[in-house]
């Protein structure tokens, strides 16, 4: 199923500055029981979002109005634990496209991809200096360019370079899938399952 | 391996498939939107795990958006053929239990399934890895995942275990020493006279813990205990087909010369029964050990004290003598016979503590049937205590098995993430040694203290 295509995201961010966010504070297993994709992003952070009777808790970031966009930066090692990808959708769902970290768990990161949300890993340093950036000034906009591989705060106009596949990034940049690319080889699949030795 | 792209991925052929009613609907939904099929029914198995009950499983599933998901499981397996074990069916059980149990989990074997402690069937020297949906649907429509190959890392453990340490505690021991990131982006084979002398059991509980430490899977070369538990089992290969089976098994040793990409070697006589204080599997250490400060902590400051904070904790704390509510034995990482006669063990003779609440639940049926046939099950209830049916359960809280806000359990499953037990929740991971402990003395407990001989 092709998901939206991804070329440029110029946005605003929000700043979640927390190392190991794993993936049940993304989206509490309770809330995995829908057996179709909707309604995820109301549910994402929940627990770090509201209150147990609803009210929302004024001092998570994203109850507070002067953090918005289609970014969201996170700390060191994000997404770990389990292979849910309601995370990935949740964040998705919320409005966000990319997810800046300076290291993100495995599978995480895999979901991400396979649903057209941008991972994208910078040092370190540079992440220190997004959060800075926002922090200082929740206006500031970081500018993320998939063809060039490129990630630039446009305030100062420091910049760093990200890795990704080729393959990903064209299908990314293409809005296509695995699984149409699997299907279009599936005469190589068979052909392999048939000769399997076991 | 199918084809190898160019500055991409490799295609992956995967041998079998497992999935569950929670990471599978959105999938089987996809195909329908594509109108693609199920292209090899034979290689995926289906059951029930995450939402089913641990009692009155014979009873029609109260919540109903439990129910609904469990529905859907029996309704797209029938529809595309796939054999399914869903609640009440004997085979029913933690995909990570009863997979090993049947045989459908193969020395060698591309094992794949929507729920990240797959890790666990590495302990048969198969490669096998945690997937998401989108992942569930690729196999379900061609058999092939896209996959990077991942860096090798080993890790060696030898020397003699202490008394009343267990596989558990050897993997708590690993995670603590390379935090919850340290292994992300490699495959861990696991090596060394520990892991030889260890039971599949064991080996399994091992490597279920390897995403714990962000590695995507986990091994152990299969030898003669591997292949000793895989012979004879309903889905294993039989008569010719497993002379044939057991010349390719024989095969997958690890090269003497192998090359890793990273090699870690510890001393197992070093390792303590271990406890987690904090809110990620790596947050552990020795159960006489005092809470670290968190300027001996790799990491930012702010999140280990918001760590702490959330399990009401403080640095230099004693953990032993911290009160406990609630004890948890099961899982996909220690729901298995062993668990249960390692728990019994301790408790033999004893009595539960009348403050605290415990959840025994077996892994599986035959998990279950072993318990009442090795006699467990009457010593257990003699001391007091309740065997429940099988299932995920409180390990992630997804039926009605929650421990309360602000609650304390002593748990031998693998995530003491914030609120994985339910809103609010506070976990410490342990082994079923020192959940016996804990269940009956109501506190956190050294086992050591608390009987001479020790499994």
């Amino acid at each position: 199923m092709a998901y939206d295509k991804f070329n440029i995201l110029t946005s605003t961010a929000v700043p979640l500055p927390i190392e190991n966010v794993d993936t049940d504070q993304i989206i509490p297993a309770r809330f995995l029981k829908a057996t179709e994709r909707v309604g995820f992003g109301d549910n994402l952070f929940r627990d770090w979002r509201y209150n147990p009777d609803n009210t929302p808790k004024k001092d998570f970031v994203l109850n507070n109005p002067v953090y918005s966009g289609k970014i969201l930066v996170g700390g060191k090692n994000f997404g770990s634990g389990s292979s849910r990808e309601h995370a990935a959708w949740a964040v998705y769902d919320y409005g966000f496209r990319a997810v800046v970290s300076s290291f993100f768990a495995d599978i995480f990161k895999n979901n991400c991809l396979n649903i057209g949300v941008l991972p994208v890993q910078v040092s370190p340093e540079f992440a220190e200096k997004i959060f800075a950036a926002i922090f200082a000034d929740p206006k500031a906009e970081l500018e993320i360019n998939l063809p060039t591989q490129t990630i630039t705060l446009l305030s100062t106009g420091e910049k760093e370079t990200f890795d990704i596949s080729a393959y990903k990034k064209d299908n990314m940049i293409n809005g296509f899938d695995d699984i149409d690319y699997l299907q279009s080889i599936k005469g190589e699949i068979e052909e392999f399952a048939a000769n399997l030795p076991l | 391996m199918v084809r190898k792209i160019e500055g991409g991925p490799d295609v992956l052929f995967i041998d079998r498939h497992l999935i569950h009613e929670v990471t599978s609907p959105v999938a089987f939904l996809g195909l329908k939107s594509r109108d693609i099929g199920v292209l090899y029914p034979n290689r995926t198995f289906a059951t029930a795990d995450h939402n089913t009950p641990t009692i009155n499983q014979h009873l029609p599933v109260a919540d109903p958006l439990s129910a609904n998901q469990l529905q859907a499981l029996e309704t797209n397996s029938k529809e595309y053929g796939i054999s399914h074990w869903g609640l009440g069916h004997q085979k029913n059980g933690i995909v990570h239990v009863v997979g090993p149990e049947y045989g459908i989990t193969q020395p060698g074997a591309t094992i794949v399934c929507g729920d990240s402690h797959t890790s666990t069937h590495g302990a048969f020297g198969a490669i096998a890895f945690g997937i998401g949906t989108s992942e569930v649907e690729m196999v379900l429509s061609t058999q092939c995942i896209m996959q990077p190959k991942p860096k090798k890392m080993r890790i060696n453990v030898n020397g003699k275990l202490g008394k009343g340490v267990t596989p558990k505690d050897v993997a708590l021991f690993i995670i603590s020493q390379l935090t919850t990131s340290g292994a992300t982006g490699y495959f861990v084979e696991y090596a060394g006279d520990v892991f030889e002398n260890m039971s599949m059991e064991g080996r399994m509980t091992v490597c279920n813990l390897s995403i714990e430490m962000g590695a995507r899977g986990g091994m152990i070369a299969p030898d003669e205990t591997t292949i000793n538990y895989v012979k004879g089992r309903e889905f294993s290969p039989k008569g010719e087909a497993w002379d044939k089976a057991l010349a390719y098994y024989k095969t997958l040793k690890t090269d003497a010369d192998a090359v890793f990409d990273k090699e870690l070697t510890f001393d197992g006589s070093k390792i303590e029964p271990m406890i987690t204080y904090g809110t990620n599997p790596g947050m552990g250490m020795g159960i006489s050990q005092d809470i670290p400060d968190a300027a001996h902590v790799e990491g930012g400051a702010a999140t280990y004290e918001k760590s702490l904070n959330y399990m009401g904790f403080s640095e230099g704390e004693h953990m032993i003598g911290k009160k406990v509510d609630f004890v948890f034995v099961g899982s996909c990482t220690n729901g298995r016979i062993e668990d249960f006669r390692a728990f019994t063990s301790l408790v033999k003779g004893k009595h539960k503590a009348d403050d605290v609440t415990v959840w025994l639940v077996p892994g599986s049926h035959i998990v279950e049937s072993q318990i009442k046939e090795e006699g467990l099950l009457d010593i257990l209830t003699e001391a007091g205590f309740v065997l429940r049916q099988p299932g995920c359960s409180a390990c992630l809280a997804m039926n009605d098995d929650k421990v309360p806000a602000g609650k304390y359990a002593v748990s031998t499953s693998n995530r003491n993430f914030e609120g994985r037990q339910g809103p609010g929740s506070r976990t410490m991971l342990a082994s079923p040694l020192v959940a016996a402990a804990a269940a009956v003395t109501g506190k956190v407990t050294d086992p050591r203290t608390l009987i001479e001989e020790l499994v």
